[in-house]
């Protein structure tokens, strides 16, 4: 499982950092160096990119999980670089950047776009396989999630705009509902597919999720 | 009391519908006008709800300017702009205001239509939404809170009979009528031989099919159509037909395969009744009924 990213425009970037002139660079170890988005050759390149723009680099790092409580020792180590800075600029995804900003009292500034939990099906293809919506359909969908894989989280079956197996709209995607048919039609538990699904609750957990065990 | 259209598919006569769509603003002349000539002619009009996703004057406001014209509206409802208690909010309204019959759509995805960055609602589906009337009608809404004062509508849906791969269709298909719908429009259809076989299915239901008729006016929308809209198949003698037919004459030509078409299902009693969409141009609906000798 990763957190999934893409590099926000350059220009929204210079945005962000609008009268803040030195700027030390976070990248992260998991997520972001997997998607080629926060790792230590994007770090190294948004440095240069920073300068470009006129910016002082005070420094960077790459941390190996940006997201976990390790994430104040690798602040701790690098104090006075980021103390010199006026921001933090961060390329790990949003779970890192609400991180650093527990042990940061500097604006930290996300440079990416979180776009989705996802697995690595082949090396370099990422793909949303489930929504965490907190009622999981996958025992009736044949291990196919219609709330992720169907553009509109349709649960009683295909709407009037499948083609083809396709979806109406990208015809790059497949319609998530011929796939859980066919997988359905070849365990012989087509009548899984008969069944009607009720609304769903919006609200299993209410926003902000919150677990305590034990 | 029910309305004039569930009494018309309670009988056996041939059923006609056809629909309106609603402008991008407040004009609405032309709506109007088409509300005029086509009210005496069909059993019920359908109102569209920001077809393809593109933002319009309401649906339930066409339905009640046909109202006010003594008309028969047919009240679309999509899933995708509205969550549960939008939704029957609005079916409390409508039926206060006379509107008897809902088609109960999924409605199209967002990014086909012209606000792309909207968020799609699609609390229900289209199957759900059929429940949600259904349990309206039993006088709770869906919180499980009573209504003072209930509603009753003649429910309709859709159904896709030239789907590829058809049978996750026609398992929702039996959903539907399962969970009460009436009647049923089709998407378009052209090929009669793959619809009489859908038909042969579809009989087996206890619930009415009207066949979806929209008008051809080229040879380029038949084709554009067969290879972009999800569902439509134009034959390519069809299309053939149209592309030899000089281009002054290709609308005459659009209107003389609806009739036909209509003419036969009618003649060969295939199905109901018919849906007749003219996309833009229903002012030539009542020339299709003409030209299939209705």
């Amino acid at each position: 499982m990763k957190s999934i990213t893409k590099q926000k425009p350059i220009e929204e970037i210079q945005n962000l950092l609008q009268g803040m002139d030195k700027v030390f660079v976070i990248g992260c170890g998991t997520c972001t160096t997997l998607t080629k988005t926060g790792g230590v050759e994007q770090v190294e390149a948004m440095k240069e990119s920073l300068q470009e723009m006129g910016k002082r680099v005070t420094g960077g790092t790459v941390i190996p999980t940006a997201c976990d409580d390790m994430t104040e020792e690798t602040m701790k180590e690098n104090e006075q670089y980021i103390r010199n800075a006026d921001c933090v600029l961060s390329m790990s995804c949003a779970l890192g950047v609400h991180q650093l900003t527990l042990y940061l009292d500097k604006p930290v500034i996300p440079a990416v776009d979180t776009l989705f939990i996802g697995v690595e099906e082949s090396p370099g293809y990422f793909h949303e396989v489930c929504s965490q919506c907190g009622q999981c359909i996958l025992g009736e969908t044949a291990g196919i999630c219609p709330i992720t894989a169907c553009h509109k989280g349709l649960v009683n079956g295909p709407c009037g705009g499948t083609n083809n197996g396709k979806c109406e709209v990208d015809k790059e995607k497949d319609c998530a509902w011929t796939l859980i048919y066919n997988r359905l039609k070849e365990q012989g538990r087509l009548d899984l597919m008969r069944r009607y699904q009720p609304p769903r609750n919006n609200h299993v957990t209410l926003k902000p999720g919150i677990i305590r065990i034990g | 009391m029910i309305s004039s259209f569930e009494e018309a598919i309670k009988s056996d006569k041939f059923i006609i519908t056809t629909e309106v769509a609603p402008p991008k603003g407040t004009n609405l002349e032309k709506m109007l006008h088409h509300i005029d000539i086509l009210k005496d002619k069909v059993d019920a009009i359908n109102v569209t709800d920001h077809q393809s996703s593109v933002m319009r004057f309401p649906s339930l406001g066409g339905c009640l300017a046909i109202k006010e014209k003594g008309g028969e509206p047919i009240m679309q409802m999509t899933c995708r702009d509205r969550n549960r208690m939008a939704l029957e909010a609005d079916l409390l309204f409508a039926y206060s205001r006379g509107i008897r019959n809902v088609l109960c759509l999924t409605g199209d995805a967002v990014p086909v239509g012209d606000h792309k960055e909207a968020k799609g609602v699609f609390d229900l589906d289209s199957l759900q939404l059929l429940m949600a009337i259904r349990q309206l009608t039993s006088g709770k809404d869906l919180g499980d809170n009573e209504l003072d004062g209930t509603v009753e509508f003649c429910m309709g849906a859709i159904v896709t009979p030239e789907a590829q791969p058809l049978e996750p269709q026609l398992i929702k298909f039996e959903k539907k009528v399962e969970a009460g719908a009436q009647f049923f429009q089709t998407q378009a259809i052209y090929d009669l031989e793959n619809f009489a076989s859908f038909m042969k299915y579809a009989r087996k239901f206890n619930t009415k099919i009207l066949a979806g008729i929209v008008l051809l006016s080229s040879a380029r929308m038949a084709k554009y159509m067969t290879e972009n809209v999800p569902g439509i198949f134009v034959p390519q003698d069809m299309i053939d037909e149209l592309s030899d037919t000089p281009k002054e004459e290709r609308l005459a030509k659009g209107i003389e395969i609806a009739g036909r078409t209509i003419a036969t299902l009618k003649k060969e009693a295939l199905c109901d009744g018919v849906h007749i969409m003219a996309i833009g141009r229903e002012e030539v609906v009542p020339d299709i009924l003409k030209a299939a000798g209705l």
